[in-house]
């Protein structure tokens, strides 16, 4: 378990409201600080000044690839962010994912999540990247 | 210029040769569907050659001779009258028996011409045919753009009914996961956001009964006198409570006498759904001018917001069906992307339209205009 959560930042990037919503709850009831951003541009602009501990994004926001993108550019300034992508899989992608894996080698993810996210095992990933 | 392709089944050389000579270099004119049309002749001497020709690919107008050697015209229109090609039958008779006629009308034939003819009752058949051909496909193809554009709806329809059920979902899970913990007081947010969500779910669904009542005529409309001041006064009312705590002061201002014949839960709809986007679309703090006037016996309504406007482009698709603006503004503002088809089909009830003008960042000028059939009695010497 991370030992002590309040230093933690969170990076949460969904166009969805709602979705951010569920995500930011959770976190910062466990404890979590949580940044959101509801886009990709947003997101590029608070990185610019803060390094998150770690990323949950969407995969599909409002470009097809913003998640994607957004996933490579976080990598490129520093591999060792953490990142998550969140996905309602087959129905919207076509890509078959199995949970927790990390899918192709073109996604730079450290985990992939399929919508309903189930904040339990959420923070077991959570838990996993963050290991100090 | 269109080309039609015509195939002449006859044993008789001199017929294939006339027919031929005829329609090559004719041209005919149909301005009912804005086309000129021209033929290229194929021949065939046997109803096998010609039905060999018509599997090959299909004439667009088939000139078949009853009387053949071997199999018949009659045979022909049998083979090809399963296959549902897309081509009339001209039936070529040297003798006009009814009892043909009828027999060649129930496998598919068109038309008939009887031998011996001349180059006019020719082009005269050959341009009936190819009328009713054209006809035809343009009915063919208009159907089925209407079938797509249903398929579409239907898609996007069950996108849009997704969504909020995704969200809810999402929430839930939350709840029952207890991911907040065990406190009730916690999930504040998580449950107000569910009511949200399930509001907007319904609010889709009642505009989508609306749009199906006015499509299908089925809803008989109650005409009636209605005062369009005292519709717009309860639009009004009704968005108070949105509009109040965000700042946004909504103005009326109407001169004159504003009854008309209609239906009342029509008009209701239109002004609802301008006067509500014009709060939900605007800046906090700032205004909607709700204003109605009469032109020329039309009435006017002009619904103005000073809200975050929209490109000519966004304005241009704006009153088709499931057509959200979707941009950083609009992004958490929740609606149903029906209301303003739903404006335009009831505008159009009343020989009027609906039409915009917008500016980024400025504000949407949103106006009605209603040309009711009759006044209400007793008020149309009122007019200014």
């Amino acid at each position: 378990m991370i030992s002590d959560p309040s230093t933690k930042t969170i990076l949460v990037v969904d166009d969805d409201q709602d979705f951010r919503e569920q995500l930011k709850l959770p976190l910062t009831a466990a404890g979590f600080n949580v940044v959101e951003a509801p886009g990709q541009a947003e997101a590029e602009q608070i990185l610019q000044t803060l390094r998150p501990d770690l990323a949950i994004l969407d995969l599909m926001m409002e470009n097809m690839d913003a998640g994607f993108v957004l996933g490579y550019h976080i990598k490129k300034k520093d591999p060792t962010i953490p990142v998550i992508m969140i996905t309602a899989v087959t129905s919207e992608t076509g890509l078959e994912f199995e949970s927790g894996r990390t899918g192709p080698s073109w996604i730079k993810a450290d985990a992939i999540l399929a919508k309903p996210i189930r904040f339990e095992q959420l923070r077991r990933e959570i838990a996993r990247l963050l290991k100090d | 210029m269109k080309t039609l392709r015509v195939l002449v089944v006859d044993d008789e050389l001199g017929m294939r040769l006339a027919v031929t000579r005829v329609l090559r270099g004719h041209s005919i004119s149909l301005p009912e569907l804005d086309i000129d049309i021209n033929f290229d002749v194929d021949q065939a001497g046997t109803g096998e050659e010609g039905l060999e020709k018509i599997q090959a690919g299909p004439p667009d107008i088939l000139l078949l001779d009853h009387k053949l050697p071997g199999m018949s015209g009659l045979d022909v229109l049998n083979q090809i009258s399963d296959k549902q090609y897309d081509l009339q039958t001209i039936m070529i008779t040297a003798y006009a028996s009814l009892e043909t006629a009828i027999v060649a009308t129930k496998r598919g034939a068109f038309d008939f011409l009887a031998k011996p003819f001349i180059p006019e009752e020719l082009k005269a058949a050959v341009r009936k045919a190819a009328k009713h051909l054209l006809l035809q496909r343009q009915a063919r193809q208009l159907a089925e753009e209407k079938r797509q554009v249903r398929f579409q709806f239907i898609s996007v329809l069950a996108h849009e009914l997704k969504a909020p059920l995704g969200a809810i979902e999402g929430y839930l899970y939350l709840m029952r996961d207890q991911s907040l913990g065990s406190d009730i007081a916690a999930y504040g947010k998580v449950t107000e956001r569910c009511l949200i969500r399930l509001d907007g779910m319904r609010k889709m669904i009642l505009d989508l009964l609306d749009l199906t009542r006015l499509e299908s005529g089925q809803k008989k409309r109650e005409l009636g006198p209605v005062d369009l001041i005292e519709v717009a006064r309860m639009s009004i009312e009704t968005v108070q409570p949105t509009a109040a705590p965000r700042g946004i002061a909504i103005d009326l201002s109407a001169d004159g006498d504003f009854h008309l014949v209609g239906d009342r839960g029509e008009l209701e709809i239109v002004l609802n759904n301008l006067v509500s986007n014009a709060v939900k679309y605007n800046r906090d703090g700032g205004r909607v001018d709700v204003k109605l006037a009469r032109d020329n016996g039309a009435l006017v309504i002009k619904v103005a917001d000073t809200g975050i406007g929209m490109t000519p482009e966004e304005s241009a698709k704006l009153f088709g069906e499931f057509v959200r603006i979707k941009n950083k503004q609009t992004r958490d503002i929740m609606g149903s992307g029906l209301g303003l088809s739903i404006v335009k089909k009831i505008a159009q009830l009343y020989h009027g339209d609906v039409s915009v003008a917008s500016e980024l960042g400025i504000g949407s000028t949103f106006t009605v205009i209603l040309r009711p059939e009759q006044d209400p009695p007793g008020s149309g010497q009122q007019e200014a």
